[in-house]
């Protein structure tokens, strides 16, 4: 295997003298104390009598507080109690996670009647379990400070039965105008019958679906090829040669957690499946799927069609036309695996175009792909909008044909691409009602708001793909005056029953009886098995035109734009979430905000960043003050500060939607010089006639302005260490599939090999763990990035979300990390290959950080774990500094608001040295989503992952009672739990039996430990990422500049 | 001065090891009297039947004279009972209740709780009390208060031994100086003599230290706290009279971590029927002696479940009764009732006293960290022994303790062996 250089930042790929200054102290600052420096203790602005007033003053102090009586706690049980409920005890109830037309099975764990956290439901097979960042963070919108609490009639608050009374009489007074019910995609099949009762009873009613992420292009391309309106499923699970053109199906595209389940599957390799399954991107920006990628081809966003059509023409056998060089090699080795792996091949494309889906279409048919990779027999449900109906609605608007406009679960004043329009018509629509949770953009426009209930307060249900459904049903009761939308609708209808018998009733109706539907409603899912994939006749007319049509897509703009969807914010239908914020982007490492995303060579074009030069890169990548560009499409302007990218093409500027939002969404989205955080990237998209595109040509110019962003990539740095990522090529493995071991044995040689290691490595003695020894696996294969377990741990282990302020000061406290290293060269778009590593506390049965603390605050356990006791942690961090992983975290500020006194961060918010931000999260409301079996950790502490020791002890316990050995079953961690792709595997390593043991065993080969050779013996191994392509190695060097590989190769032999 | 140097040194050593001596004094418990507390005496009374018959002279009745059916018995009621008439009567008795089985108590353990009982039944009933048995808290209480005491009387009496055999020794000296003619210093009263102040302060120093360290420790822990609660309900009525199971009421201890106080439903299973206070334990009286009418107090659970007792129906009207808790632990501490009562088969007297006999409740162990360490230090986990018992399946896994106690190198695994007390089994 050859020597690869990883990086995470320009800095260390360059050894740069600020790099080297900036990682070679973990805690930047100093704490605030005025020391006497070199002046002699005399001249010391802390005295000797300071010292000892100050002495006095805390001593009588303290002796004061503790003579005060001690408080008079209460303990109030129920006056009637229900039977199954036992205080302290969770229960755990089946629902569904619904934000716009996105559904996901979920389970809540609801802890004294509040639902505290959630997990998928493995009973589910369309979700398997799999969870997304957005799905984990869900829980928290329902104690957003942010929610309406009552209705809300021409902006002075009222009541439901006065409402009523008005809506209903101007419902029934209008007339010849219209009734347009504007909704996000439905996938319910019993609120669609709702609304059909609804606009029977109402003439001049329609329903309009607007999907803020449309796949309009997808439906219509289907209904010309296929003659349907709908979405197929795809089955990645079945494919071993995976196209995308530009779809980020593991983290945005359609239904990512069904895709990472299906598409991990492949990837997962061991000795006895030697197998993995090759996937080719050709994107225009760095997405997370491009990331995970073998192979990666890079194009402007408006050659999509270009692409779509050469790989139509080489699939069928001819030498594609229209591109040239690396792209063009590109199509035709990606033709010849589809061609190769017929039946067994997908093809699938992000774009929202028409003719650019119906190519993909015709691909998909030439090489087999419909009835093995795309089914027909259950469809997606959950994106059905068609952007050509939200357009007619906004014309019939500004034509005064619209009388009344219901609004739920849509945002068209923030995600419709031309909203002045959108306003400027509702200003002529005399009944506007709007149905949502917040005072969102749309919904202050509108003369009566309806709080809807959250998915955790509400019964329904949600049918994500044809023949899945899943049931929702509340998990706590209604928190403010909120009423479910469907109940409003039965209402204005003039139906007397209530949501839930509705509800209830449709399923009976269905199901047959009400035993079938409370086992209905104990799993949550309602699974009927697919018919056999039907197919449908391909109808290969509408493709020449579409070929045509493709080529004459590409611009002759130097610049483009392309607008994407971040895996945090995703649309921003839950864009005041702390823990979606403070979610740093897999890729830019950036929390907190958007931005522009430019290659390194256009950096190097416009704002002379020479990131082959030192002193440029640095002060770019260490100051947090960014350049702001000014983007202008259409006459639309943004001005969004840069980040450097590399991997993207050099002509394209890539930003992500869900930013830039109006302020009363929530006190999360506030920025800290009063402006909200971000910039509103819908308006950048057009409508092309049928379908919204999301690129279009840009002009950019270079501003004076800059812009601080809180970037995490240099945070933690392993002073360059090697052997913490390794990585070979699928070729090499076959060959020599021990080539890792081979590689570590080599290493270990002379400290006993890698049997002997623990023993000969060290002079510490060998210590027994008698009973359990828990291990983590992480497969760096099946891991893509998504974030899903870095949020899953916020939520179970309480840990603080610190504001961009803080962020920025490198004082992000996120438990478990995902490092994103980048090896290639960066002037090379295509040239780059990424790899991510979940990095979390290692748990080493060796620790350096054991050994250095004063006060044994942290310590070892007979199982393996690393123990952390924060009530007796003093906050030296000398164990911080000692960890060569990097994963402890400090507490700067109080953060949880676990000090006594109520309001102390006040000030500092106020000065403007915290965000706001944390103290939403210590608000009343907002604490409520704590877990009450971790301790909330308080200022000058030192905290890192646990291992869930929490479920750990919950798991041990459950055992115990029921009088058996410990199972893998009885408890997971959270990430594990979180994780769609199966990439973490967690459990008891002394039994031979267990998940962990057995993946130990079967991937003897692939198994190491990061910075191994120090002995700091992990009980957390990496599998190592084996990349499916004939060449991995690449030194990291810019090319063209023979000074910088001197340079670089120099520091390697330094640190080596 | 330099020649009482040495005598002083003794003095202190001897004192100081006198007073360690007082401090470091420990009793052990009694295996069969620790093993009926643990697992019998919620339903069995050595003198009296309570849910289940009294224990006492039990060697001399029905298939008891064999010791074998006994084990038979207690390892399996059920199974036994299905050939054995003389059961069959008793279940009959105690109106179909049927004893739990235990199937992991060894012969040996059955034998020293029958030992036990045996030995107190001959002892004759104990006269003070609520009829419930001696509890072993109490007695340990009391043990280690006599013996600081003798220990303390013996400390003083050394010192003051000493003190007088050093004077001694000093006149003596000077005697013999006088009589060798070596000229003598003035006498020196011993309060401006610098040994015996040295002497002093050290002692005050080392005793001063000592209770300002306890008591600083001391500070936010409330042993023996008892506030008054909204419903005199007595403990001494329920649990010692009536013989009612703690875990009838607190059901939540087998479950997860807290015990719970009772929801006004639980009590009202009961008081539905029950609506006076007969005298069962005598009358009740508060810490400061004003009498309290049981029947009254009965009354208020009425108020607060919404209960009519002249029509016998609900009103629909009830309250929250807010009661005070008792036992406090910090919010950095996690402690699950469910692991030590459900897994480790702790008695809810080991530390929550003799709750059986408390009207009002009092908090009983100081709830320390020390306190707690120490338990875990001594207990026993349940292994299974030598003879083949079975523990609890889950400590299989442990196979190296498994295979010492097989070999006879251990006979017990304590909660400190498997890791009890490591800083993140309650600090998380």
């Amino acid at each position: 295997m050859a020597k690869k250089k990883y990086w995470q930042s320009f800095g260390e790929l360059n050894n740069s003298e600020a790099y080297e200054k900036s990682i070679s102290n973990e805690f930047k600052e100093e704490l605030p104390f005025e020391t006497a420096d070199k002046k002699g203790l005399s001249t010391s602005p802390a005295s000797r009598r300071d010292f000892l007033k100050y002495l006095g003053f805390s001593t009588a102090a303290a002796i004061a507080a503790a003579s005060c009586e001690t408080k008079v706690r209460k303990a109030i049980p129920y006056v009637n109690k229900p039977q199954d409920m036992v205080p302290g005890v969770a229960d755990y109830y089946a629902t569904t996670y619904v934000s716009g037309g996105e559904a996901i099975p979920v389970v809540a764990k609801v802890r004294d009647g509040r639902p505290i956290k959630l997990e998928g439901n493995t009973l589910s097979s369309f979700s398997k379990g799999g969870s997304s960042a957005r799905m984990q963070a869900s829980v928290l919108d329902l104690y957003d400070t942010a929610r309406l609490r009552h209705p809300i009639a021409k902006n002075t608050a009222t009541n439901y039965e006065a409402i009523d009374r008005e809506i209903i009489s101007a419902l029934n007074g209008l007339g010849n105008g219209q009734l347009v019910l504007l909704t996000s995609t439905i996938t319910s099949p019993s609120t669609k019958q709702v609304i059909a009762e609804f606009l029977a009873k109402y003439p001049n009613g329609k329903h309009v679906t607007f999907d803020a992420v449309s796949y309009g292009g997808m439906l219509l391309a289907n209904e010309a090829t296929f003659g349907k309106r709908a979405i197929p499923s795809y089955n990645f699970d079945n494919a071993q040669t995976i196209v995308s053109l530009g779809a980020d199906f593991l983290c945005t595209w359609l239904s990512p957690v069904e895709f990472q389940h299906g598409y991990s599957k492949n990837r997962k390799v061991t000795e006895k499946k030697l197998d993995m399954s090759k996937h080719y991107q050709f994107e225009s920006m760095m997405s997370t799927t491009g990331a995970a990628a073998d192979e990666r081809f890079t194009h402007r966003p408006s050659e999509a069609g270009i692409i779509a059509a050469a790989l139509l023409t080489a699939v069928n056998g001819q030498e594609p036309t229209g591109i040239s060089g690396k792209l063009k090699e590109g199509v035709k080795k990606a033709a010849k695996d589809l061609v190769a792996n017929r039946g067994k091949a997908l093809v699938v494309s992000g774009s929202n175009n028409t003719q650019v889906q119906i190519l993909v279409n015709a691909i998909n048919e030439a090489i087999g792909a419909y009835g093995s990779t795309i089914n027909w027999n259950a469809p997606i449900l959950m994106h059905q909008g068609v952007d050509s109906e939200m357009v007619a609605l906004v014309q019939d608007m500004e034509a005064g044909r619209v009388g009344a406009l219901l609004v739920y679960g849509a945002n068209p004043v923030y995600e419709y691409y031309d909203a002045e329009r959108f306003k400027k018509g509702l200003n002529s629509v005399k009944l506007s009602v709007s149905f949502n949770d917040r005072k969102d953009e749309t919904t202050q426009l509108c003369k009566y708001v309806l709080p809807a209930p959250h998915f955790l307060e509400s019964w329904g249900d949600a049918e994500p793909k044809a023949g899945y459904v899943s049931l929702i049903q509340p998990t706590i009761n209604p928190l403010f005056e909120s009423r479910p939308f469907e109940q409003s609708l039965l209402k204005w209808t003039g139906n007397t029953t209530r949501w839930d018998v509705y509800l209830k009733n449709y399923w009976i109706a269905k199901l047959g009886s009400q035993a079938t539907f409370d086992k209905a409603l104990q799993d949550g899912v309602i699974e009927t098995t697919p018919a056999a994939d039907a197919g449908a006749a391909f109808n290969a007319a509408p493709v020449a035109q579409a070929i045509s049509a493709a080529n004459a897509m590409k611009k002759n703009s130097e610049y483009e734009v392309i607008v994407y969807q971040k895996v945090g914010v995703g649309d921003g239908k839950q864009a005041n979430n702390p823990w979606l914020l403070e979610l740093p982007d897999p890729i830019t490492r950036v929390s907190w905000d958007n931005y522009a995303v430019i290659s390194p060579v256009l950096a190097k074009k416009m704002f002379e960043i020479d990131l082959s030069d030192r002193r440029s890169a640095d002060k770019y990548e260490v100051e947090v003050e960014k350049p702001v560009i000014k983007v202008k499409v259409r006459g639309k302007e943004v001005e969004l500060p840069i980040i450097i990218i590399p991997g993207t093409h050099e002509n394209t500027i890539a930003i992500a939607v869900g930013y830039g939002r109006d302020k009363n969404v929530g006190r999360a989205v506030h920025a800290a010089d009063g402006g909200s955080l971000g910039k509103n990237a819908y308006p950048l998209l057009s409508f092309n006639g049928s379908t919204f595109e999301w690129n279009g040509q840009a002009e950019i110019a270079k501003t004076d302005l800059t812009y601080k962003i809180a970037q995490g990539q240099t945070h933690n740095s392993y002073e360059g260490r090697h052997g913490v990522i390794r990585e070979v090529t699928h070729e090499e493995y076959k060959k020599e599939p021990a080539i890792i071991r081979n590689e570590r044995k080599a290493e270990l040689k002379n400290y006993g090999g890698i049997e002997k290691f623990e023993k000969d490595g060290t002079i510490y003695p060998v210590y027994d763990r008698p009973g359990i020894k828990w291990g983590m696996s992480i497969d760096l294969n099946s891991c893509f990035g998504c974030g899903a377990c870095v949020v899953a741990c916020h939520i179970e282990n309480n840990v603080p979300i610190v504001g961009k302020h803080e962020v920025m000061r490198y004082h992000d406290m996120h438990w478990l990390r995902i490092d994103r290293y980048f090896s290639g060269n960066p002037n090379d778009a295509e040239s780059i290959q990424t790899v991510f590593q979940p990095m979390l506390c290692q748990h080493c049965d060796n620790a350096p950080c054991e050994n250095v603390c004063p006060v044994a605050a942290t310590h070892h356990s007979s199982e393996g774990l690393n123990m952390m006791a924060y009530n007796r942690c003093i906050g030296t961090r000398y164990c911080a500094n000692n960890c060569p992983y990097k994963v402890r975290r400090f507490n700067w500020a109080d953060y949880t608001g676990a000090d006594s006194f109520a309001n102390n961060q006040q000030p500092l918010v106020d000065e403007g040295k915290l965000d706001d931000v944390v103290l939403m999260m210590n608000d009343d409301l907002t604490r409520m989503v704590l877990n009450p079996d971790v301790t909330v950790r308080s200022r000058g502490v030192m905290e890192k992952c646990s291992f869930c020791v929490q479920r750990a002890q919950a798991g041990k316990l459950e055992a115990k009672k029921q009088n058996r050995p410990l199972q893998d079953s009885d408890f997971q961690t959270a990430c594990q739990q979180a994780c769609s792709a199966d990439a973490i595997v967690f459990g008891n390593a002394n039994n031979s039996q267990s998940a962990i043991s057995k993946t130990r065993q079967e991937n003897d080969n692939r198994i190491y430990f990061a910075l191994e050779d120090i002995h700091t013996l992990p009980n957390v191994n990496y599998l190592a990422k084996v990349r499916n392509t004939a060449e991995i190695s690449n030194h990291g060097v810019l090319t063209g500049s023979e000074e910088h590989v001197a340079a670089s190769e120099h520091g390697a032999e330094h640190k080596g | 001065m330099i020649d009482h140097r040495a005598n002083v040194k003794r003095t202190l050593l001897s004192a100081l090891f006198f007073l360690l001596l007082s401090f470091g004094n420990k009793i052990s418990a009694q295996d069969g009297k620790a093993i009926f507390q643990d697992n019998c005496a919620s339903c069995h009374n050595v003198f009296k039947d309570g849910t289940g018959p009294a224990l006492g002279g039990l060697t001399t009745r029905g298939p008891w004279t064999d010791r074998k059916k006994l084990y038979d018995w207690v390892h399996n009621p059920a199974g036994f009972m299905k050939t054995d008439p003389y059961t069959q009567g008793l279940k009959q008795k105690f109106s179909g209740n049927m004893m739990s089985p235990f199937p992991t108590m060894s012969e040996k353990e059955i034998d020293a709780v029958v030992d036990y009982v045996e030995k107190t039944f001959k002892a004759g009933p104990p006269t003070a009390g609520g009829g419930a048995q001696p509890g072993a808290g109490g007695a340990q209480v009391i043990d280690e208060k006599d013996n600081s005491i003798m220990y303390g009387v013996l400390t003083l009496i050394l010192a003051v031994v000493a003190l007088v055999m050093l004077q001694v020794n000093s006149n003596l000296r000077k005697l013999a100086d006088d009589k060798d003619g070596i000229p003598s210093h003035e006498p020196i009263p011993f309060y401006r003599n610098k040994s015996y102040i040295t002497l002093l302060t050290l002692i005050l120093f080392v005793v001063g230290g000592y209770y300002i360290v306890k008591g600083a420790i001391g500070l936010g822990r409330s042993t023996n706290y008892q506030p008054e609660q909204p419903i005199y309900y007595s403990h001494k009525v329920h649990a010692g009279a009536n013989q009612i199971n703690c875990l009838y009421c607190h059901g939540g201890a087998m479950e997860g971590k807290h015990a719970n106080i009772p929801s006004v439903n639980v009590c009202m299973n009961c008081h539905m029927t029950i609506n006076e206070y007969t005298g069962s334990a005598g009358k009740l009286f508060r810490e400061d002696g004003t009498e309290i009418n049981g029947t009254a107090e009965i009354q208020k659970i009425y108020a607060a479940a919404g209960w009519d007792p002249s029509k016998r129906q609900y009103t629909g009207k009830g309250k929250e009764i807010e009661w005070t808790k008792i036992h406090n632990l910090p919010d950095h501490v996690f402690f699950s009732h469910a692991q030590h009562v459900n897994a480790g088969k702790v008695q809810c007297q080991t530390c929550h006293g003799e709750i059986q006999k408390m009207d009002e409740v009092k908090q009983f162990a100081d709830l320390s960290m020390g306190w707690c360490i120490n338990c875990h230090r001594t207990t026993k986990v349940n292994f299974g022994d030598k003879s083949g018992e079975e523990g609890n399946k889950f400590y299989s896994i442990y196979q190296k303790y498994h295979d010492e106690i097989k070999a006879g190198v251990r006979d017990s695994v304590t909660v400190n062996d498997i890791g009890g007390l490591e800083c993140q089994k309650c600090h998380y």
